[in-house]
């Protein structure tokens, strides 16, 4: 009996060896990845949830335990947008409403705070006089403005965002005035030398010389605006996820605030993440 | 030819620092042809990077002038294009984007966006560049990175071309490669050069002139060496000519027996400001 082998066959056999190998080491890459990035935070989330389940299930514990949190918070976990009127909205709303304020507060943290680092960074009679102010402000705690910005305001929606906005605003002005200040003479000989005028200057040179320092303040303010938003929300009430906390706490549904506390956490590490991306892509990986 | 196409003229200058003062260019007058390429040679601290940036505008005389075809020199200009030591390329923009920002600025009303273009990749491709255009300065060696600095200062076609110990930071390799490149441009562009090395073979080598500076502070220019080699110069060749090591030997002997240099910690500080203090000085 003579086998029959078909050419086309034989040829796909030939072809699929090599690209099986490729997908081994692929195989083999993603493999490593998952035991050297995924599996050790893995491994620690679940011990801490082991811990967390064994000292809340002891007689007379305070907090749930991770099962009956689950449990009870499963409505709000697989619903996240529902939306019943008023403040009762799945939690996805109230991550979004506490986004919307912090969006506002901090493009307008942004565009202030970049404008007067500029100024401060360039010019030596406004760092005079303007440094001292800023170093004080600076220091003064977030919820502390708001007060004054209800009175200012008589309204509670410009009264958080003017909080987002006083608190994201100090760490953009300080680093992009040090950005400014510390551009180095080589690129300014450049561009005296090529007699770039004002606003080529500013686009062309200071801005992407000083873009990392920049970055890192809109870094460090995003984070601050987040915490702040938390805060602000639980005294001015509405929907977002600081008062979705606070109301929580008045009707005690422990469960209902630790499931919070994990979206303010997440929202709060994409954020970052978010910023960091776009400075390394906007800075070409010179950004730290 | 105009023998006075640059003229230096009673250049003086003096940093003043915490009521100090230092003088540190005394009264220096220099005078260069077009299509002359002049060395300036002298030991760290004898201000020579000083009256180069003041040729470049960066810096002011105290008194005194410079003449550049014509027209006094104030202010910095494209006519006058630097290469530095440390390149200076803007490290977030490409190789072929740190030389389009000099020529878009500089032939923005002469040239259209298409010849602007052709004139960058050409200028590249003369300093044998062309394969890195989309490179940023941080993924090229030091030595491309010159390439590139000096593409973009011949770029913009300037009467006069500045070069601030242009391979300094190079190996030596390197540097005797670049040095041919640029000998190589030079016959092709003859442009007027002005360049300060330390490089006594480097000087002898690539200029038609070698100015001599005394030892700061109250610097001058000490001798002119006229060099008077046939080009173009190979140097396997001129290693063994007598004419060459004559040059050589007066340009050391200037450097290290009329102006010997007596390296001690407190005459550096009564040479007065260093270099960053100078510059700090300069933007003030």
């Amino acid at each position: 009996m003579t086998v029959q082998v078909n050419p086309e066959e034989s040829r796909i056999a030939a072809l699929s060896l090599p690209s099986a190998d490729r997908v081994g080491a692929e195989f083999k890459r993603l493999g490593h990845w998952l035991m050297s990035r995924v599996f050790p935070p893995m491994l620690v989330l679940g011990v801490l949830l082991l811990l967390w389940e064994w000292l809340c299930s002891q007689p007379g514990a305070a907090l749930p335990a991770p099962s009956v949190m689950l449990a009870d918070t499963w409505e709000l976990i697989v619903n996240p947008f529902y939306n019943y009127g008023g403040n009762d909205v799945g939690m996805g709303w109230q991550v979004l409403a506490s986004l919307e304020r912090v969006a506002y507060g901090y493009t307008l943290a942004v565009i202030a705070g970049i404008s007067l680092g500029v100024l401060v960074g360039k010019s030596t009679w406004a760092m005079r006089g303007l440094d001292p102010l800023f170093q004080v402000l600076r220091t003064v705690p977030p919820l502390a403005w708001l007060p004054i910005s209800l009175a200012a305001f008589q309204a509670s929606h410009p009264s958080a965002i003017f909080v987002i906005f006083i608190t994201a605003i100090w760490p953009i002005i300080i680093n992009t005035s040090v950005g400014v200040r510390n551009i180095p003479e080589d690129y300014r000989n450049v561009a005296r030398v090529l007699r770039l005028n004002g606003y080529e200057n500013f686009t062309k040179i200071m801005l992407p010389a000083a873009a990392p320092y920049i970055f890192s303040g809109l870094r460090i303010g995003i984070g601050l605006s987040w915490l702040a938003i938390v805060a602000a929300e639980m005294l001015i009430g509405g929907v977002g996820i600081g008062f979705f906390i606070w109301d929580a706490w008045n009707a005690s549904q422990i469960s209902d605030i630790v499931l919070a506390l994990v979206y303010v956490g997440l929202v709060g590490y994409a954020l970052d993440g978010i910023v960091g991306f776009i400075g390394r892509r906007v800075t070409r990986g010179t950004a730290a | 030819m105009n023998k006075r196409y640059l003229s230096i003229e009673q250049v003086d200058k003096t940093f003043t620092r915490n009521n100090t003062e230092t003088h540190v260019l005394d009264k220096v007058n220099l005078s260069v042809a077009q299509g002359e390429y002049i060395a300036i040679i002298g030991h760290s601290g004898c201000g020579k990077s000083t009256l180069l940036n003041i040729v470049a505008g960066l810096t002011s005389a105290t008194s005194g002038c410079v003449i550049l075809d014509g027209k006094e020199v104030n202010a910095p200009g494209p006519d006058r294009s630097l290469v530095f030591q440390n390149h200076s390329l803007l490290p977030w923009l490409t190789v072929y984007e740190n030389v389009a920002l000099a020529v878009n600025k500089v032939f923005k009303h002469t040239k259209t966006s298409a010849e602007r273009r052709e004139w960058v990749l050409k200028n590249l491709e003369m300093v044998g560049m062309s394969h890195a255009l989309t490179r940023l300065p941080s993924e090229i060696s030091g030595g491309m990175k010159q390439r590139v600095g000096i593409a973009r200062a011949l770029a913009m076609e300037p009467k006069l071309l500045l070069l601030d110990e242009p391979f300094g930071a190079l190996d030596a390799l390197t540097r005797a490669h670049l040095q041919e490149e640029v000998m190589r441009i030079q016959n092709e562009l003859n442009n007027t050069v002005l360049m300060i090395t330390h490089d006594v073979d480097e000087a002898v080598l690539l200029s038609d002139r070698i100015v001599m500076m005394t030892n700061g502070p109250n610097a001058n220019i000490g001798e002119v060496l006229d060099i008077k080699l046939p080009r173009p110069r190979s140097r396997i060749e001129l290693a063994e000519d007598p004419e060459y090591n004559h040059y050589r030997r007066e340009v050391l002997r200037f450097l290290h027996e009329k102006q010997k240099k007596v390296e001690t910690i407190g005459a550096r500080a009564a040479v007065g400001p260093t270099k960053e203090v100078a510059k700090s000085a300069a933007q003030r």
